[in-house]
């Protein structure tokens, strides 16, 4: 059985320089990113995490890191539905001006057979991207209407 | 009539803009000038209506005919490439944009879907191509500006082309 990847490309009318330090700063994270804010000492081996309104969303260790070509770290869900049950996968973000522009190539693989977190993050990483290029470009942010939607289902569970 | 097409290719990009938008940037010829390699797109609004992708000087790049055309929601359309010469061969593809609102943005899905076993090598020009145009297409609508993106299509897929009967 293939294990899935995911790829996605997007072009970027800024430098690799500004994408590098967006991917890796925790305030822009939070803008971009729907209030996931990352933090790291950016060392190879160091703690990766995302934290959102407190809580930790996802855990990782950085694998590479070359700026402001190539950035890479390990990559284990640690929200709802998955809550850190399936083994990390991995994130590689690479990094290639071409003109005015950048290319920006996110590779996100070693998923288990069968991931759920897989699907997850196929719905996940267009939006992030579309945000991040937004938010370079016009300095501003998309969000996530599924977060509506999971705000509403925990309302819910905690209503008597 | 579409049922024989398998999605191949799926590029999704989310656009702080209005459905209208995203449809009139996608049927609008001055518009496609602008982030698809300066090429003109007309399409019969209608289904049935002829499609045709016009290169800069006016020649055929690629034509077909409209699937299933429901503004601002989904336009379908056969994708035949009639240039470069060599490119004639392929069979014809299927183009398929859906546009949604989602949040403060709206959610363009673009499918690219094929009748036959297409190899990676072919399929590889639609895969870096989409990214460029859709891309472009976004920072016009958010910016009022495309950057331009130089792309050819890759050796290895004009090697394919060349080698299909």
């Amino acid at each position: 059985m293939s294990k899935p990847v995911f790829v996605y490309v997007t072009y970027i009318a800024s430098t690799p320089e500004k994408i590098f330090k967006a991917l890796t700063d925790s305030d822009a994270t939070a803008k971009f990113w729907f209030g996931n804010a990352v933090t790291s000492d950016w060392k190879v081996g160091s703690p990766v995490t995302f934290h959102r309104n407190g809580k930790l969303i996802v855990s990782g260790k950085v694998l590479e890191h070359d700026p402001p070509r190539r950035l890479s770290y390990t990559f284990q869900s640690q929200h709802e539905p998955h809550n850190g049950t399936e083994k990390p996968s991995r994130v590689v973000m690479d990094l290639e001006e071409q003109r005015d522009q950048v290319k920006l190539t996110v590779t996100h693989d070693d998923f288990v057979p069968d991931s759920k977190v897989f699907v997850s993050i196929s719905n996940g990483w267009p939006l992030v991207l579309s945000s991040l290029k937004s938010y370079l470009e016009t300095n501003r942010v998309l969000y996530a209407p599924w977060y509506d939607e999971q705000a509403k289902r925990e309302t819910e569970k905690a209503a008597p | 009539m579409t049922s024989k097409f398998t999605p191949k290719t799926v590029y999704v990009i989310y656009i702080a803009t209005t459905p209208e938008k995203v449809w009139k940037a996608l049927i609008t010829p001055e518009l496609t000038q602008k982030y698809f390699w300066e090429r003109t797109i007309e399409v019969e609004p209608e289904v049935g209506g002829v499609f045709t992708l016009k290169l800069p000087d006016g020649r055929v790049n690629v034509q077909g005919r409209v699937i299933e055309y429901d503004p601002p929601r989904k336009l379908s359309v056969t994708w035949h490439v009639e240039w470069p010469e060599d490119f004639r061969k392929l069979p014809e593809c299927l183009v398929t944009y859906e546009i949604a609102p989602a949040g403060n943005a709206v959610r363009l899905t673009m499918t690219e879907s094929h009748s036959w076993n297409v190899p990676e090598a072919i399929l590889s020009g639609g895969r870096s191509g989409w990214p460029a145009v859709l891309s472009g297409l976004k920072s016009l609508l958010e910016t009022g500006k495309a950057p331009a993106i130089a792309m050819e299509p890759s050796k290895e897929m004009i090697e394919a082309i060349r080698k299909l009967r």
